[in-house]
């Protein structure tokens, strides 16, 4: 007999009793963790499991890599944020409802359901982050990047934003207030920030290059020649 | 649960480090796995997304795992506690080549499940709190799903605005109930949170979602009280059965 994962046999014991017998490591595996199957290896086998059962399909699995590779993405909320800085009547129905604003824009998806605009002032700037898990307004930032998700990130920038954001290069005004939003509800959050001096001239397409995914989770700000 | 999850105000974990043009998925089966987890959850309807975040909780080794490996082994334990899938039949799909067996989360707690079967339905229409309102964070620890930050508890806080209506995490997590209640962004002062801590400077808050069952008008004179050690006992079972009754 070798030796039954610890998980394991606490999962099964406390599943449904139709479950299949335990399977077993292989003799002398002592760590199921070291032992693990490939992750790729795993999600092939849950895939292929649910599309034998016919619950999904391969395309429909397909389109989602699609969507938040090529649809859900920051240029979103590039374009939202843009059309913020030169249509005043925008920005406000932007920061009053950010979700029926970005609708207007056929802006709309998972997680976008009740989205939030924080505005950057003159004298406050606005931060998101998730601490428990990894939330974000899909819809206008896309699946958050490695570091948002990371322990660093979720552990330090509530408590000590300030270093957070310089050590990110980020350098705010001394007396600047700084306002974290932590998701920890239904609420998504996305920052609005200023105009940057410097681009009076240029049109929105030009505009929207300024603002990156950074600018949107609130660790950068629109730059002109950064 | 009090888990590696809840990083806020951690210390120890380091410099943040962000990778320059990262890609949105690293590999093929970060797509697949996360697809897989939208699929279950909008179309196939075999769990929701708080019982997805506990799922993700319970992955033993949180914090030494990615995310998309968390992801992966929170939808495979939930695909496998509902009985869509069998372990047997992942490592057979698996093949040969696997070496291992299939990761999976730890079990829920007991005491998360029993916690919950003292709930009933309920729908808070009307809220408690308005916006300046100061408040206090009551949330007790739980065995089970919470998203009441670790770092709130028994903090002090203004109500900046009154959100809609939201299904409460810690009855939708282990139930099929329907308890659904108000949210509130609530304004703390960092010096609040952290006040041995030099680095939350002036002009720092942290406003927070925090659903009304983790609220209360805090009593007249009292200091903050050190609610860590507080476990959630028939008082909270208490509040939620007259919550039912509220509507």
């Amino acid at each position: 007999m070798g030796p039954v994962s610890i998980e394991r046999q606490v999962l099964m014991s406390s599943s449904k009793a139709d479950q299949p017998s335990v399977p077993r490591l292989p003799e002398g595996n002592d760590n199921a963790n070291d032992h693990a199957v490939d992750l790729a290896l795993q999600a092939n086998a849950l895939r292929d499991g649910l599309v034998a059962r016919k619950l999904v399909t391969v395309a429909a699995l397909d389109d989602i890599v699609h969507q938040f590779t090529d649809e859900l993405t920051p240029e979103n909320g590039a374009r939202v944020v843009a059309r913020c800085w030169v249509d005043p009547a925008f920005r406000e129905r932007f920061v009053s409802d950010a979700t029926v604003a970005s609708a207007e824009l056929g802006i709309a998806g998972p997680e976008g359901k009740h989205m939030r605009a924080v505005e950057n002032t003159a004298t406050t700037h606005n931060v998101i982050v998730c601490t428990q898990c990894s939330c974000t307004a899909w819809p206008l930032i896309g699946l958050p990047p490695d570091w948002y998700k990371s322990a660093p990130y979720r552990s330090r920038v509530v408590r000590e934003a300030r270093n957070v954001l310089l050590e990110m290069g980020l350098v705010l005004p001394e007396d600047n207030e700084i306002q974290v939003w932590d998701t920890t509800g239904d609420t998504r959050y996305v920052v609005l920030p200023q105009r940057p001096v410097g681009c009076e001239s240029w049109t929105e397409e030009q505009l929207r290059a300024l603002i990156t995914r950074e600018c949107l989770i609130g660790v950068a700000l629109p730059m002109v020649g950064g | 649960m009090d888990g590696d999850h809840d990083l806020g105000g951690a210390l120890g974990h380091g410099s943040v480090v962000v990778e320059p043009n990262e890609p949105v998925f690293h590999s093929a089966w970060e797509g697949l796995a996360f697809s897989l987890n939208m699929l279950s959850i909008g179309q196939l309807r075999s769990y929701n997304a708080d019982a997805y975040r506990h799922s993700v909780e319970r992955v033993p080794n949180y914090l030494s795992k990615s995310y998309y490996e968390r992801l992966l082994t929170g939808v495979t334990t939930l695909l496998v506690e509902g009985g869509v899938v069998s372990l047997d039949e992942l490592e057979g799909f698996a093949g040969p080549k696997a070496l291992g067996i299939v990761p999976v989360s730890l079990p829920v707690a007991t005491s998360a499940t029993e916690q919950v079967s003292e709930f009933r339905d309920y729908e808070r229409l009307h809220p408690k709190f308005a916006v300046g309102d100061t408040v206090r964070v009551v949330a007790a620890q739980t065995d089970g799903h919470t998203r009441c930050p670790a770092y709130l508890r028994g903090a002090q806080g203004k109500v900046e605005r009154v959100y809609p209506l939201a299904h409460f995490p810690e009855a939708r997590a282990h139930s099929s109930l329907r308890c659904r209640e108000h949210t509130y962004a609530v304004m703390f002062d960092a010096r609040t949170l952290w006040p041995d801590d030099s680095s939350s400077s002036v002009g720092h808050f942290v406003i927070v979602e925090v659903f009304e069952s983790y609220l209360e008008y805090p009593v007249a004179g009292g200091e903050r009280p050190s609610c860590r050690g507080t476990k959630r006992g028939g008082d909270g079972a208490r509040q939620h059965r007259e919550a039912g009754s509220d509507e």
